[in-house]
């Protein structure tokens, strides 16, 4: 039976991309960011995982605005990159899993999610960059099941139903025959705002609210409407969901091993977390 | 609580901003963004941009755009991708402080 060996938060800024291919991760600006992964490095070598399900939102490279999924998983044999407009650095291509995307897909839709499945698909510096700063310049060992959360368009789906989709898709997971060990990302966050007059802003006391909140009280940020969530945390700041959705698979309490909150990347407050069930 | 609704992007602004988003969704190609670089007003015509939305590319404006329906994501691959600015001189742009004072605001949230 599959096995889901923990879950890896982490902020997923497009700079990121740029600082990788630059070489940039001893640079004073960007050091205390990356080091935050050595950690993650050094357990993700102990825990062995096949399979990367991953929670992340596009940015207009997947999808856009002519037909705009709230939740969608692909189901593709390989995912493909872009340099989106910014010139990020592409990454190599991506194996897909297609056995367990169907099964989840599957899964999702008898408990009356609506997901949009899709057998081909672009995915961004959203899902990139993770993976990137997991297996830094090795082949990556794993496959990929991608799925995408809308961020653009409000209302956005709601905390609470994030938090749902990610505790189906555990059990989906969970009920899955073959020995896959799964690891599972939410990426995005934390706060940040990049447009308008509130540009740069930034709020450190509620991340940590919800970085605190996380393990043992995941239910927390399910308070808040999306409009709330990004008062809080600025409009982009809402990528939190993806971190909710990737907490809810993990059944019941989880214990956080490892966490490295940093201000700021690019505009960005950049958080990364790795929890495991308690 | 006090909701900052300004530039929270809903429908009605996703119908505005359509002309001007999808111009800028196309800038995940080099190809497109040469040919915006080649003659910005025939491109932004192609698309049929409004008025306003064309007079807030010319002049660069980030906040008429965002006022006109554009969203952060996709007009960051025009100020980004296309025109070169990064992150801070967006933010430096759009909040009327030197690029210097954008970021030093930013490290200072981090000292809280
Ligand atoms: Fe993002």
């Amino acid at each position: 039976m599959a096995k889901i060996v923990g879950t890896i938060y982490t902020t997923h800024v497009p700079a990121i991309g740029n600082a990788i291919r630059n070489k940039k991760q001893d640079d004073p600006y960007w050091k205390p960011f990356f080091d935050g992964f050595n950690f993650v490095h050094d357990w993700v070598a102990q825990v062995q995982p096949t399979v990367a399900v991953v929670f992340y939102n596009d940015h207009g490279l997947g999808f856009w605005l002519d037909a705009l999924p709230t939740f969608a998983i692909g189901c593709a044999e390989e995912y493909k990159t872009k340099d989106e407009g910014w010139g990020i650095p592409t990454f190599t291509d991506f194996d897909g899993d297609t056995d367990l995307s169907w099964h989840i897909a599957d899964a999702l839709k008898r408990a009356d999610f609506d997901v949009v499945t899709c057998q081909e698909m672009y995915f961004d510096h959203a899902l990139a960059i993770p993976m990137e700063l997991t297996w830094p310049g090795v082949q990556r060992p794993i496959k990929i099941v991608p799925i995408e959360i809308n961020t653009v368009l409000f209302p956005i789906p709601s905390a609470a139903r994030c938090l749902a989709l990610g505790r189906a898709v555990g059990k989906a997971i969970e009920s899955y025959g073959k020995d896959e060990r799964v690891l599972v990302f939410g990426t995005g966050g934390l706060s940040h705002q990049l447009e308008g007059e509130r540009a740069g802003f930034i709020n450190k006391k509620f991340d940590l609210d919800f970085v605190d909140s996380l393990p043992t009280n995941p239910e927390w940020a399910t308070q808040f409407t999306g409009e709330e969530i990004a008062e809080s945390t600025g409009t982009q700041g809402v990528e939190l969901i993806n971190w909710l959705a990737a907490r809810g698979t993990i059944q019941g309490d989880a214990k956080t091993l490892h966490m490295n909150y940093h201000i700021p990347i690019s505009d960005t407050a950049a958080c990364t977390m790795v929890q495991v069930a308690a | 609580m006090t909701v900052y609704t300004e530039t929270i992007f809903y429908g009605p602004a996703s119908t505005r901003g359509y002309p001007l988003n999808k111009m800028c969704f196309t800038f995940n190609d080099k190809a497109a963004r040469d040919e915006f670089v080649s003659d910005e007003a025939a491109y932004c015509k192609k698309f049929g941009l409004s008025e306003a939305q064309t007079e807030a590319v010319a002049a660069r404006d980030i906040l008429k755009m965002l006022a006109e329906g554009g969203n952060a994501y996709y007009l960051a691959k025009l100020a980004s991708g296309v025109l070169g600015l990064d992150m801070q001189d967006i933010g430096a742009l759009q909040t009327g402080v030197t690029k210097e004072e954008f970021m030093a605001k930013l490290v200072a949230a981090g000292k809280d």
